[in-house]
């Protein structure tokens, strides 16, 4: 379970309150404006921002402590989620090892990952000879093979078409979801993550409320939701 | 390991560099003995030629910016590109380029004679003040231009459908911010330029500080005399220095100098003029290097060649020093490693070399290092340009692939070796050029400690321009030129060639 503790982050005159808790294995979207700050709770989660107050714990731990790669976490950011001077096998290596030269079981694990996400045959390309929806995947299964039990997705598909953005979260809801990991979606389309996230956290006004089912929320809106979607 | 732990070790090798020879300079200056008068002569000299030289080199460049930065021409790119090469341009060749077009016997003269005039006489005050405008005309007008590209083309636009005067609304404010740096940049490279006074100074009325410092050194064998001497340039250069701080610097080795705003004001024909003549007094120097040069290849003795390996020995070693530290710097960040890496800038190569002449004097005859100290003083003098250029490049990397990086739990040297290298390649390779290309070029420390052997090939050049074989000199000139690019373009392309993405 992830428990944000009376977490307080600022940036310069930007603050957010958390007080919440997000079940194992639930899928969340995380909507709002933009300028809310759901990128930023989802940075102070990964371990990039240091909050003012309050703790973020993942069963029961505390990760204050930890650097970004020793949290329980897998993150995919809004771009650069691939390395483009390492092939795509060589970046899905990493989530093993910082060594490049894999071992003969290691790359068997990646050549099962690449085919998860349908890119078999395609490690040794670079990432730059990928279409921009195979570079998605390719950062997914590299998100799989790091298997943490929490996955922080920060709009990775945002520069995908509405088509593919569509196929992407459905891939990353069949190959992520499950197996008991807890993720946590940001997104612009309320309900396009509806379809994938069970529940929804609303971040405005300085505040990131505790999630609520998906569905009611968006057929009853509270106000300050009803305003951002716009009736 | 932590990647900012060998930053403090760079930093501090070379704030004991600097600091601990200025320190033995200081020491063994004994201070009463004061200065001579052909000392406050020297130090007459070196302000009224740099602030000359400065002040032409930026006057001039401000109509010649403005041209480039309103006309687009073929060839202006290239030309842009060759306002960067007196840089690279090793200083004595070039000075073999103004003697075949300014000297006595040189192409000036030469058309003067036809018209009944005397020829020029290119030694003196003059003749080092023309090879500062020729070295610093191409970089004030880079910073220049610089500031006139910033100037967002929508103002243009604006002030010209408004019928505004540009000069005054856009111009002029852009000139107040960007002319003072230039100039000053440029007063402190003309402090602390050694080569220049060297082949075209002398003599009591045009010996710059430095040039007195050497010989002091090497002819008067009066290490006291060099130290004073020495306290007194370092004096010099720390006012410029502190001056240069405390104002904003425009960049010259900033991209995107091809660009050209439309602009519906000016006269073409002068702009021409303008572009026509700077590019007669870069072009013509450079192509009489190769002409002279390569009519005097046959005249070069044998004795170039292992003065030619010693330079890219030297070349080399300085090259890896200059990029470690600099990389050192870069990767720790912060005040401290800022300071140390644009130290240098301010320091002057002879007072560095005196200090380690006298350290190194009681335990071994200075000639025997000649080559190391070389090699480790060049670095030093490369370190603010190699910082410059790696810096930006790791700022990018860590903006860019830093938090992927920390999500992965890349740390330390996994992270230098598959992120940070990787994406800093291009920088590093061009940084490596302008390092080995300053070495190959550098005639500084290496005239102070060089004994009747053991010379480089810039040394080798002067001395064969001392004994008048002005032919073997040019000879020599060319093949110095064609192997500092040759290492220039080497490293580049290292940075380039088989870059992944």
């Amino acid at each position: 379970m992830l428990a944000l503790e009376g977490l307080r982050l600022e940036q310069g005159a930007f603050a957010l309150k958390a007080d919440l808790t997000v079940a194992t294995g639930a899928i969340v979207a995380l909507i709002g404006p933009s300028g809310a700050g759901k990128s930023t709770l989802l940075a102070a989660i990964a371990g990039f921002l240091k909050p003012v107050a309050g703790r973020v714990l993942w069963d029961g731990v505390d990760l204050g402590g930890l650097a970004p790669g020793e949290r329980p976490v897998a993150m995919l950011f809004q771009e650069g989620n691939l390395f483009p001077h390492l092939s795509v096998a060589e970046n899905i290596g990493l989530a093993l090892t910082p060594r490049l030269r894999l071992s003969e079981a290691e790359r068997a694990r990646v050549a099962e990952v690449l085919g998860r996400v349908g890119l078999d045959g395609l490690g040794d390309r670079l990432p730059g000879d990928l279409s921009g929806g195979q570079q998605s995947r390719a950062a997914l299964a590299r998100v799989l093979l790091q298997d943490r039990p929490l996955v922080l997705l920060d709009e990775p598909f945002a520069a995908l078409g509405p088509g593919l953005r569509d196929e992407m979260l459905a891939l990353t809801a069949e190959v992520l979801g499950g197996a008991g990991r807890t993720l946590l979606l940001v997104s612009h389309e309320p309900r396009e993550a509806a379809r994938i996230a069970g529940e929804t956290i609303f971040v405005a006004g300085g505040r990131a409320e505790a999630p609520a089912p998906t569905e009611a929320l968006l057929a009853d809106p509270p106000p300050a939701l009803r305003e951002y979607l716009g009736g | 390991m932590s990647l900012r732990a060998p930053g403090l070790t760079a930093a501090a090798f070379i704030l004991v560099l600097l600091f601990g020879t200025l320190a033995a300079v200081a020491l063994r200056a004994e201070p009463g003995a004061g200065l001579a008068p052909a000392d406050w002569a020297a130090l007459r000299f070196t302000v009224s030629q740099a602030l000359v030289s400065a002040g032409l080199s930026v006057a001039l460049a401000v109509p010649v910016a403005r041209a480039l930065a309103r006309r687009s021409f073929p060839g202006r790119g290239l030309l842009v590109t060759l306002l960067g090469a007196p840089f690279l341009l090793p200083v004595i060749v070039a000075i073999v380029g103004l003697l075949a077009v300014f000297g006595r016997n040189g192409l000036l003269s030469l058309v003067l004679g036809w018209v009944g005039l005397p020829p020029v006489q290119i030694y003196g005050f003059h003749g080092v003040v023309l090879a500062h405008v020729f070295f610093n005309l191409p970089l004030a007008t880079r910073m220049i231009l610089q500031g006139w590209l910033s100037i967002p083309a929508e103002r243009f636009r604006l002030a010209a459908s408004l019928g505004a005067p540009i000069g005054a609304i856009l111009e002029r404010p852009m000139l107040r911010q960007a002319v003072p740096g230039a100039f000053l940049v440029i007063f402190l490279i003309c402090l602390t330029s050694f080569a220049v006074a060297l082949t075209l100074g002398g003599g009591p009325r045009a010996t710059t500080v430095e040039l007195a410092i050497y010989q002091a050194l090497r002819f008067e064998f009066d290490l006291g005399h060099a130290a004073r001497l020495g306290l007194v340039q370092v004096a010099l250069t720390a006012v410029a220095a502190a001056l240069v701080w405390r104002i904003a610097v425009p960049d010259a080795m900033g991209a995107g100098l091809d660009r050209v705003v439309p602009r519906w004001d000016g006269s073409r024909g002068v702009d021409a003029a303008w572009i026509g003549l700077a590019a007669l007094f870069l072009l013509v120097p450079l192509g009489a290097i190769g002409v002279r040069g390569a009519a005097g290849l046959a005249d070069v003795p044998a004795s170039i060649w292992p003065a030619a390996l010693r330079s890219v020995s030297v070349a080399l070693v300085s090259t890896a020093l200059t990029m470690a530290l600099a990389l050192a710097l870069v990767l720790r960040g912060g005040r401290l490693a800022f300071f140390a890496g644009v130290l240098p800038l301010a320091a002057s190569a002879l007072v560095v070399g005196t200090g380690l002449f006298i350290v190194v004097r009681p335990f071994v005859n200075p000639t025997v290092l000649a080559l190391p100290v070389t090699a480790l003083v060049n670095a030093l003098l490369a370190l603010p340009f190699a910082v410059r250029v790696l810096a930006p490049a790791h700022e990018r990397a860590e903006a860019g692939f830093g938090r992927l990086a920390d999500s992965l739990a890349l740390t330390g040297t996994a992270r230098l070796r598959l992120v940070l290298l990787p994406r800093m390649r291009r920088a590093l390779g061009f940084g490596a050029g302008l390092a080995a290309a300053l070495s190959m070029g550098d005639l500084g420390v290496i005239a102070l400690f060089a004994g009747t052997g053991g010379e480089t090939l810039p040394l080798a050049m002067f001395r064969l321009m001392g004994s008048y074989r002005m032919a073997a000199a040019a000879g020599t000139g060319l093949i110095l030129v064609a192997l500092s690019l040759a290492l220039f373009w080497a490293f580049d392309r290292g940075g380039r060639v088989d870059a992944r993405a």
